[in-house]
């Protein structure tokens, strides 16, 4: 057996079938021994599967060859050795679902019934997840799919006094679109639904026969404010299939801009925060502060987002010794102004009162529903990609994980301050010791050349929202068969809605902006 | 209190002068306008347009012009031209109020038009709109939302974001529009009192962007509703956006 690791390309020839209840099992009892699920998804079953025999024993016959079929993947993390474990099974119309036991699955599954349409047996809130067209013809699992983005049945609470409150998709914000409902009774949340689905772009599945010209620039705005985070991802997938070594100094100037990312990011939100609890001073300053980090990252790339710096194989621009003094310095300003202006949330009384106690979730809950990111960490789980599956310069360089256990909105503000000082201060360590030499490797295909044919690919990143997941197959023409994204945004807006309950409706959006999660990045 | 006070006072006072005063600073590497040197392309190249990830090239008598409001600003064509005939120069301003003024042809060194009668003639002086998010990455998001930050304090020029559409003179749109938000666009639109005006920002607004083609959504806004002012950039740079909006309502030409 290889210990699959971060960045890994595993051969479909080595991976085989599992019946679907042993696949089911594998996974259950993964999650029950504390693993991670990184991915699930399917692909149509000409693709992969070994030939020669089927483990288990139970399969359906034939149905590998049956075209109607799909074949799902599962990748389940270990995070305590930093082990990828890679299952594979064939479905035809539906499976038992994992849901009832394992919450973190429930997206999961509703997404194979909306692609595929494959249904969960038994799923305990079965409805679609972003309104997209199946990749697969068969029958309607809702009826009248796809339907208008929106119309689905919501969780209702019954009795007299009990009302509801529908927000958006359109929000009062320069926010994206989403659709938010409440059972109210008086001021106190019972339960806050979610539905999501008006940002769809069809992202995967025109991935789907690629890669092409545009597949990076789809990772770039897959979720455009996680740019760095999401080329990462893509880009280790690249290397590990093309065993690409990115230079050192490619390494860490990655690090350096995947470290921009979240602090620009993370200091917008105590802004935001602060905004949301009427204290204009931190809002004011950290506005402008995270524009001063953006603009860093423009500095090395010409683009406050990043757009065009992490390429397959390292980064498209080099930062020479004045431009890297240069960073360092305005980096330094940055973090001495976002000190000042930060600290003042922990030394007033009335920001303390509203983020205290607000919006908890418990570590129980989190891991039950897989929490990622800082989200999850505020909530007392020791999770980062960056430790737990070191890959690329966090092999080399690793970065402290701060963690608070009280998981309310004071946790999700405090941690975020905290990560702003860790990643402050790994760039800078990183950049006074910034390797010599070539920042890309030389040998990188170009972006829109085929792929080793038959490969499992996968890959993580740990971006400011949490843990990003890629996931490529390829069939025998080296093309995406399928290529699986999964944004933290994924998990953690259950986390949201957990979090409203038994609150007060006002507290909604302080609780959002706590989260601060991604609508374009859930619906692709 | 007096911790607020001394922050204050290390924070200092922050406003661009813009545009009374100095352009902000722009990064050395940023991407702006294109120019396209007048020299001819070697024949039957056309390296750029394989290179484009948008179609945002075309070949004009036989040389390349550039669709700004298809270009995601990348430079993939400037890295494969073989000529050097194509380079991004610091020139912020990009915002047109024809769509075919977005088009940049060899030589080409004028703006495009930015006047807008209508909206000079009742916005100049106050000028409410409604964002609508429809598919946009959150960039062009964030660098609109960014105009309100205390660095470029858009309510000096009397522009504002406003809640709802009913108080709104118009709307700006980011996104390529997906299906799963025509609906919500088109009411939101349909919302804000006559006479009103329509702004799109960014590629995907514009034209789809990176999404141009899929069949999910409608290749930005321009499809559904007409525009008055369409500002390029994938996302475009905040004052790209500011730039466009001052231009909009008559406070620079
Ligand atoms: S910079 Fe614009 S025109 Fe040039 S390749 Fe990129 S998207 Fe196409
Ligand atoms: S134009 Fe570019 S930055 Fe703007 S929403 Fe579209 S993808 Fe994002």
């Amino acid at each position: 057996m290889t210990d699959w690791r971060n960045a890994c390309a595993i051969p479909l020839a080595g991976l085989a079938d599992l019946s679907v209840w042993d696949f089911q099992d594998c996974v259950s009892v993964g999650l029950m021994k504390g693993a991670q699920l990184l991915a699930l998804f399917g692909v149509p079953a000409r693709v992969g599967g070994r030939q020669d025999a089927v483990a288990g024993g139970h399969q359906d016959a034939g149905a590998s060859e049956d075209p109607d079929c799909v074949r799902l993947f599962a990748v389940l993390g270990h995070p305590g050795n930093g082990t990828l474990e890679p299952f594979s099974t064939v479905v035809k119309d539906s499976f038992l679902s994992l849901a009832p036991i394992h919450p973190q699955v429930q997206l999961f599954e509703r997404e194979l019934a909306e692609k595929w349409r494959v249904k969960p047996q038994g799923h305990p809130w079965f409805k679609p997840v972003r309104f997209e067209r199946p990749s697969r013809d068969g029958a309607d699992l809702w009826e009248a799919h796809p339907a208008a983005c929106g119309t689905a049945d919501f969780f209702r609470v019954g009795g007299e006094e009990v009302h509801e409150v529908a927000v958006g998709p359109v929000h009062a914000g320069i926010i994206e679109p989403g659709h938010f409902r409440f059972q109210c009774h008086g001021e106190t949340v019972y339960h806050l639904e979610i539905l999501l689905g008006y940002q769809h772009r069809g992202i995967e599945r025109a991935l789907t026969g690629g890669p092409g010209p545009r597949t990076l620039h789809f990772m770039e705005t897959a979720a455009g404010d996680t740019t760095i985070g999401h080329a990462t991802a893509h880009c280790q997938l690249a290397e590990a299939v093309f065993g690409l070594a990115v230079p050192p100094r490619g390494r860490v100037l990655r690090g350096v801009a995947l470290e921009l990312e979240r602090m620009a990011n993370h200091i917008g939100d105590l802004g935001a925060l602060a905004g949301d609890v009427g204290f204009l001073p931190t809002q004011a300053f950290c506005g402008r502060i995270r524009g001063d980090v953006l603009n860093l990252t423009a500095r090395l790339c010409g683009n406050r987002f990043g757009r065009g710096l992490v390429r397959p194989g390292g980064v498209a621009f080099d930062a020479e010794p004045a431009r890297v003094r240069e960073v360092v310095r305005l980096l330094e300003q940055a973090l001495a102004d976002a000190t000042g202006a930060i600290d003042l949330l922990w030394e007033s009384g009335s920001v303390l009162a509203r983020f205290e106690g607000t919006g908890p979730v418990s570590a129980e809950t989190a891991t039950r529903i897989g929490l990622v990111g800082p989200a999850a960490r505020a909530c007392g789980l020791s999770q980062d990609v960056r430790r737990d599956y070191p890959c690329g310069i966090w092999a080399d360089a690793p970065i402290e994980v701060p963690t608070l256990s009280t998981g309310d909105v004071f946790a999700r503000a405090r941690i975020r301050w905290e990560e702003i000082r860790v990643s402050a201060e790994w760039i800078l360590a990183n950049l006074a010791d910034l390797p010599d030499g070539a920042v890309r490797a030389p040998d990188a295909p170009p972006t829109a050349a085929p792929w080793p044919a038959d490969t499992l690919a996968v890959s993580l990143t740990e971006g400011w929202r949490g843990r990003i997941c890629h996931a490529a197959v390829t069939g025998p023409d080296g093309r995406f068969a399928a290529y699986k994204i999964v944004d933290p945004s994924f998990f953690n807006w259950f986390g949201l809605a957990q979090a409203l309950r038994d609150q007060e409706i006002s507290d909604f959006p302080l609780c959002n902006k706590s989260f601060n999660l991604s609508y374009c990045g859930f619906d692709l | 209190m007096s911790g607020i006070l001394k922050t204050r006072l290390q924070q200092g006072h922050r406003t661009f002068t813009w545009p009374d005063g100095p352009l902000p600073p722009l990064p050395d590497r940023f991407r702006g306008r294109p120019s396209l040197g007048d020299a001819a392309c070697p024949e039957n190249c056309g390296k750029c347009l394989g290179a484009c990830p948008t179609g945002a090239l075309h070949l004009e008598d036989g040389k390349a012009a550039l669709d700004t409001g298809r270009c995601l600003f990348c430079g993939a064509c400037a890295t494969a031209c073989p000529a050097l005939r194509i380079t991004f120069t610091a020139e912020h301003r990009l915002a047109s109020a024809t769509r075919e003024g977005l088009v940049v042809r060899p030589g080409d060194e004028d703006l495009p038009p930015r006047k807008v009668a209508l909206a000079r003639k009742l916005f100049s002086r106050s000028l409410k709109l409604r964002e609508v998010s429809a598919g946009g990455c959150n960039a062009c998001e964030a660098d609109t939302n960014v105009l309100g930050t205390l660095a470029w304090d858009l309510g000096r020029f009397g522009i504002s974001f406003v809640a709802s559409p009913r108080h709104a003179d118009g709307i700006l749109v980011t996104g390529p529009v997906p299906e799963n938000m025509r609906l919500a666009l088109l009411k939101t639109w349909e919302a804000v009192p006559a006479p009103k005006v329509c702004i799109v920002v960014g590629a995907c607004a514009i034209s789809g962007g990176p999404f141009a083609g899929h069949g999910e959504v409608h290749d930005g806004a321009a499809g559904l509703i007409p525009v008055d002012l369409f500002i390029p950039g994938c996302p475009p740079h905040p004052l790209t956006i500011l730039d466009g909006l001052l231009a909009l309502i008559g406070r620079i030409d």
